[in-house]
C-alpha cells in the first residue's frame, strides 16, 4: 500500500489516534492498514454503535471512522450520543450507502465528514487532513462523494 | 428484467473490484435461471425492500475472495480462513450500496439490509421458482458472479407519486 506523508497531531506532533468502528472485521482491518499508512495508531475498534461510545470513553481518539448500518445501535446514534458528551469529537462517516438522507442525518448529529466505501486511501487520507485542521467547510480534492459540515 | 435497474449493479461491482483486486474485470457470461442457484465458491447476500424489492447474491471463486482478503490483512489467507466470508460479506455490502445508492439518486426508496453470508442449502433455496439474471465477471483470480433477483412494484411508486389537485 502507498506510504503517505504522516499525519501528526498540532498540539504534539504525536501520532494521530483512531477509533475505527464497523461490524466487518474486513472493513476494520482495511480501514486499519490504510491509517496505518498515514501514520495513524489505532487506539480502539467497535463493531456496534453501543461499543463505540464505551470505546470512545476510554480511548478518547482524535479521529472516528463509523460505519453507518450495524447491529444494537446504528452508527447515526452512536454520533450524536458521543457528540452529546464530547462536543469536539471528530467523527468521519464510511458506509456503503450513499443516500442523501443518511449523510445529511449524520453531518446533522455532529459527523464531520462522509465517505463511501469502497474506500480511495487517497481521498481518506485528504479528508482526515481536514478534519483534523477543521474550521470551515470544504469539499477535499479527489474524494468522490463525499460531504462536509 | 429491466437492464435499467440491473446496470447500477454492474458498474458499481466493477467499481469495487477495480478497488480492492486492482485488476480488471470483464463481463464473460449473462445467463437467466429459475432453478435453485448453485454456488462457485463463497457466497453472501443483500436484501432490500421498498419500490424495488429483492435480493442480491455476490458469489466469488476461492482464490479471488483469498486474493482480496490477503491484499487487505498484508498476508497469505487460505481460501478456508474465516476471514475470506467475512471479506466477500463485505464486498457484497459495499457492491450493493454503491448500486442502490445510485437508484436512490433517480428517485428509488428503498430499505438495505445487512450481508448475510449463505450456505450451499440456502444459496438453492434463495434462487428457486424465481428467475435470476446471473452475471459472470472474469478477474485474474477468478471468476466472480453476481446473482440479482428483484422485481420493481410500479402500484408503490404510482402511489407515491405527487397528486395533482383541481
Amino acid at each position: 500500500m502507498k506510504q503517505f506523508e504522516a499525519l501528526t497531531r498540532k498540539k504534539d506532533s504525536q501520532a494521530v489516534r483512531y477509533l475505527i468502528v464497523d461490524d466487518s472485521v474486513f472493513a476494520r482491518k482495511s480501514l486499519a492498514k490504510m491509517v496505518e499508512s498515514f501514520g495513524g495508531q489505532i487506539v480502539g475498534e467497535a463493531g456496534d454503535g453501543c461499543t463505540a461510545i464505551t470505546e470512545y470513553a476510554r480511548t478518547n481518539p482524535d479521529i472516528v471512522l463509523m460505519d453507518i448500518t450495524m447491529p444494537q445501535m446504528e452508527g447515526i446514534e452512536a454520533v450524536e450520543r458521543i457528540v452529546a458528551e464530547h462536543p469536539d469529537a471528530r467523527i468521519v462517516m464510511v458506509s456503503s450507502v450513499g443516500y442523501q438522507d443518511n449523510i445529511l442525518a449524520a453531518l446533522q448529529k455532529g459527523a464531520r465528514h462522509f465517505v463511501q466505501k469502497p474506500v480511495k486511501p487517497d481521498a481518506l487520507y485528504e479528508i482526515i487532513r481536514y478534519v483534523l485542521n477543521d474550521d470551515g467547510v470544504t469539499t477535499p480534492v479527489g474524494a468522490e462523494r463525499e460531504t462536509s459540515r | 428484467m429491466r437492464m435499467d435497474l440491473i446496470q447500477p449493479f454492474i458498474g458499481s461491482l466493477d467499481a469495487v473490484l477495480a478497488e480492492t483486486m486492482h485488476a480488471p474485470a470483464k463481463i464473460v457470461d449473462l445467463t437467466m435461471e429459475e432453478e435453485g442457484y448453485r454456488r462457485k465458491g463463497t457466497a453472501a447476500s443483500v436484501t432490500f425492500k421498498g419500490q424495488i424489492e429483492g435480493r442480491v447474491i455476490l458469489d466469488m471463486e476461492p482464490r479471488a475472495a483469498a486474493q482480496i482478503a490477503s491484499y487487505i490483512s498484508g498476508a497469505d489467507v487460505d481460501s478456508s480462513e474465516p476471514i475470506v466470508p467475512e471479506t466477500v460479506s463485505e464486498l457484497a455490502n459495499m457492491v450493493i450500496g454503491n448500486a442502490v445508492t445510485q437508484l436512490n439518486d433517480r428517485g428509488f426508496q428503498f430499505k438495505v439490509f445487512p450481508p448475510e453470508v449463505l450456505t450451499e442449502e440456502q444459496c438453492a433455496q434463495a434462487g428457486r421458482d424465481s428467475e435470476a439474471t446471473i452475471l459472470c465477471f472474469e478477474t485474474p483470480s477468478g471468476n466472480v458472479h453476481l446473482n440479482i433477483l428483484m422485481c420493481y412494484h410500479r402500484r408503490r411508486s404510482r402511489e407515491r407519486a405527487p397528486v395533482s389537485v383541481g
